[in-house]
């Protein structure tokens, strides 16, 4: 910790910082007021499938960049999962250095401008904001910032390939397409590694292409960074399911010397309530892949989705308000959200909380499920729902809901999102002989992210559950660096 | 990108492809499926694989022509290609020695009931298929099973071919005459469900392979999902093969239904185009 310390230090007493930090009074900084980011009507937002957030101008940019003091001791950077060096990318979006900034951003995040759009800053970096914990005023907009200065550099045709090591022929591959194989196949392909990304479905990204949705993260962003991680020699192999397709040692036959598994935690779980099986009713897995993966909204794409009037969507997480926001725009005239606990309690991103609220999606807190009505052709109709309270804290630290007796009542609906969570692929843990699993699922890993079998290394969801894409992200990295320190003693010499 | 090199048809709407598949055509076993999607906007759709040559790296798939994508992929001829295929998927079938197996199809089952007796006719049992349609038009690769079949009952509810009657006289008759081991049954949900009862009624273990409605086929959305012994599955992963006395085929009928307007609206705008 302690280079790091001096290396902040010195790094702020570069000239530069120094002149631009003097520029303005701190006193003025702290009494400019958080940037607001513009959006697209919500009126009109919740009928097309255009981004949401519209990103910042140059000039209101500038502006957000010089609330930032630029702390002696930059207690968002340990917010950050990776912690992305954080005054000093704002800093060069103060001086207009907008592409110097992303650079900055690139040192310890591949993804800039997803994580830009989908981290949930609330909880990490902003959290952490002098601003918020000595100032209680709003943070600086990190994230906003984070994504103006990634946009800039797509934007700008600009954006410089990385320098790739000279190619060391050996063989090594990713299972899965996610953040976590992403983050990992980058860093691995700059090594001089023969990187290959093997994906089950027909599109590159994971969830970032099949679960998060146009409006808030468009598939174009997503394409762009796998476009560069091509041009620096990344191979995609779609069509291919690692255990099925091919087995790890069919790839280990092939001359592959290891493995990072990055497959995710892509099983839907249901509740197993009576009536669950009726027709209408989906996992947020199949709704948003139907609707996202599939296009199955547009009339020219053969894939059928049911557009509900009256939808209701099961959870409080970032699927559920996907979900019920892919329905509102989809036509619903009531879309909802069914949560069995207190809206302060769900796990969603506050400005996604937000956004639903202005969307007029509508908000049932404390409410759950109990069963599903069909009508004679097996498709739902209504749907029972019972009413609860907050008792004690459970292990969660939330308060644990509690049912209240002889409150259930009928809503009607005509499509149901079941969005209560995901399990770890199976199929992975299934066909390597020796890889040690926990009782969810997820694949056991040490410190270095090697599992039990020591050429397979894992990250993401596949080890953490269902997580975020940061902590993707920086297990993939970390993997990568672990990975390349495995191969060196074992394979190279 | 999968390139189609052989193409063959059996009858009006009965085709079959070879498609080149290296990785599947190694690693593929009976009862194994793959899933397709043709152009970009394409929908996936799964097709048992009925047989494969490891060495030239191909596969054989049997399409009935029925809605809107079967259609454009018997369209496609040698030389073009299936833009996605992915497999070999679910889980392969229990494939061992048992004595007398009664094979049981009706309709769109034949396809995926070919590469089954294939295999359990390689293991030594006796086969002894039924097939079963409405009407005589409806009868497919009959050449084919009679191939890997000791026997082959050939049953229409018209009596316009073989004998006159539904799948499960002609199961039963069988069932009378001689000890049948296991049965496997393939064909509509209904059936299917039939099939199942008859077969219970004499104690027979049954495997039904289910045709349910799938996307990604890997386990991921729940769209294939039915209830076996009052359990929620997954036929794409846990399946698609089932004891066919657990299965709750009223359930697997009505979801079956669920895209049915989208299906026929869907068709209707192929045609006219
Ligand atoms: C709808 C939705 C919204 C979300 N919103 C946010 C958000 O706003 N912010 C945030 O931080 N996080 C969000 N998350 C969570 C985040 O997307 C995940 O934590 C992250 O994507 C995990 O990355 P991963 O690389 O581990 O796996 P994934 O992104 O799940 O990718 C795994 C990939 O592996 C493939 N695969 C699996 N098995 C195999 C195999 N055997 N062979 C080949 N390929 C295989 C899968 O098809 C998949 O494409 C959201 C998740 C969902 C579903
Ligand atoms: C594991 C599995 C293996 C299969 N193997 C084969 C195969 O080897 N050969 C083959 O021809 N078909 C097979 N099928 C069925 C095939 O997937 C469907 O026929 C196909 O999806 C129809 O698509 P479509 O767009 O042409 O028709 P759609 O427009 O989707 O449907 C048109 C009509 O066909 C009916 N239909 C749709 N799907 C099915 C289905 N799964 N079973 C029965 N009727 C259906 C609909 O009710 C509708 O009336 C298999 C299905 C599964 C699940
Ligand atoms: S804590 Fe807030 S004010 Fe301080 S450096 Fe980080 S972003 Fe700037
Ligand atoms: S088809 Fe999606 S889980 Fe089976």
């Amino acid at each position: 910790m302690e280079n790091i310390t001096d290396y902040y230090k010195s790094e702020r007493a570069q000239d530069w910082r120094t002149e631009i930090r003097k520029s303005v009074k701190v006193k003025e900084r702290t009494s400019m007021e958080r940037t607001k980011m513009p959006e697209q009507e919500p009126t009109v937002r919740n009928k097309n499938s255009l981004e949401v957030n519209l990103g910042l101008v140059e000039k209101i940019a500038l502006k957000e960049a010089q609330r930032c003091i630029d702390c002696p001791d930059p207690t968002c950077v340990k917010g950050c999962p990776v912690s992305i060096y954080i005054p000093k990318f704002i800093k060069k979006i103060e001086i207009g250095d907008f592409l110097g900034a992303a650079t900055v951003l690139k040192e310890t995040n591949t993804l800039p401008a997803v994580c830009g759009r989908v981290c949930p800053q609330e909880k990490q970096c902003e959290a952490q904001c002098f601003y918020t914990i000595k100032l209680n005023q709003p943070p600086v907009a990190i994230g906003y910032l984070e994504r103006f200065a990634a946009d800039y550099e797509r934007n700008s045709g600009k954006t410089a390939i990385p320098e790739v090591a000279k190619p060391n022929g050996i063989k090594v591959a990713s299972i899965g397409s996610g953040p976590a194989s992403l983050a990992w196949s980058a860093d691995m392909v700059k090594m001089g590694y023969d990187v290959t990304v093997f994906e089950a479905l027909h599109e590159i990204g994971g969830v970032l292409k099949y679960g998060i949705p146009e409006f808030r993260l468009p598939n174009s962003i997503v394409d762009f960074e796998i476009d560069n991680l091509e041009k620096m020699g990344v191979k995609f192999v779609k069509n291919f399911v690692v255990g099925k397709t091919a087995t790890i040692d069919d790839l280990r036959a092939k001359g592959f010397k290891a493995f990072f598994v990055g497959s995710g935690a892509g099983l839907p779980r249901f509740m197993n309530i009576p009536g669950e099986n009726s027709i209408g009713i989906f996992s947020s897995n199949e709704y948003l892949t139907r609707v996202n993966l599939m296009g199955a909204a547009k009339e020219d794409h053969d894939t059928p989705v049911i557009i509900g009037k009256n939808v209701a969507v099961i959870g409080g997480g970032n699927t559920a308000m996907d979900s019920v926001r892919t329905a509102k725009r989809l036509g619903a005239e009531r879309a909802m959200i069914i949560y069995r606990r207190s809206r302060e309690e769900m796990p969603a991103r506050l400005e996604e909380v937000h956004h639903a609220i202005d969307e007029e999606i509508e908000f049932l807190n404390l409410n759950n499920p109990v069963s599903y009505i069909a009508d004679d052709k097996g498709r739902v109709q209504k749907m029972l729902v019972q009413k609860m309270e907050l008792g004690e804290p459970d292990a969660s630290g939330r308060r644990r809901p509690i049912p209240i007796e002889g409150s259930e009542y009928e809503i009607e609906v005509d499509e149901v999102v079941v969005a209560v969570g995901v399990s770890p692929n199976p199929l992975i843990p299934a066909t390597v002989a020796g890889l040690e699993t926990t009782k969810w699922g997820t694949i056991v890993v040490n410190d270095d992210l090697q599992s039990s079998v020591e050429d397979i290394f894992a990250g993401g969801d596949i080890v953490r559950g269902g997580a975020t894409v940061i902590l993707a992200m920086g297990d993939g990295r970390k993997a990568a660096a672990a990975m390349d320190k495995y191969i060196t003693e074992k394979i190279k010499k | 990108m999968n390139k189609i090199v052989e193409k063959e048809q059996f009858s009006e709407n009965v085709f079959k492809l070879v498609v080149e598949a290296p990785d599947v055509a190694v690693n593929r076993k009976a009862g194994h499926f793959v899933i397709i999607k043709l152009g970009e906007k394409g929908e996936r759709i799964p097709l048992t694989i009925a047989g494969s040559d490891p060495e030239r790296g191909t596969i054989d798939l049997v399409i009935q022509r029925v809605g809107v994508t079967s259609h454009k992929l018997t369209a496609l001829n040698v030389g073009d290609t299936i833009t996605d295929l992915v497999g070999p998927l679910g889980q392969a079938t229990h494939i061992e020695k048992v004595g007398t197996v009664l094979a049981a199809c009706g309709g769109v089952g034949t396809a995926p009931m070919l590469p089954i007796i294939e295999a359990l006719k390689k293991a030594g049992n006796r086969i002894i298929t039924v097939l079963a349609a409405r009407t005589k038009e409806l009868i497919i690769l009959e050449d084919q099973m009679r191939q890997f079949s000791d026997e082959v009952i050939v049953m229409t509810d018209d009596g316009s071919y073989g004998t006159k009657g539904l799948v499960t006289k002609g199961m039963e008759d069988v069932i009378n005459r001689e000890k049948v081991d296991k049965s496997f049954v393939i064909g509509p949900a209904i059936m299917m469900k039939f099939a199942a009862l008859t077969t219970k009624k004499y104690n027979i273990p049954t495997e039904a392979s289910l045709n349910t409605i799938m996307v990604d086929g890997t386990g991921m959305c729940g769209a294939c999902r039915i209830t076996v012994g009052g359990k929620t599955k997954f036929v794409c992963v846990d399946g698609p093969e089932f004891d066919a006395h657990q299965v709750n085929f009223d359930e697997m009928l009505m979801r079956l239904g669920a895209y049915k307007d989208e299906e026929v609206r869907a068709f209707e705008a192929y045609l006219n185009n």
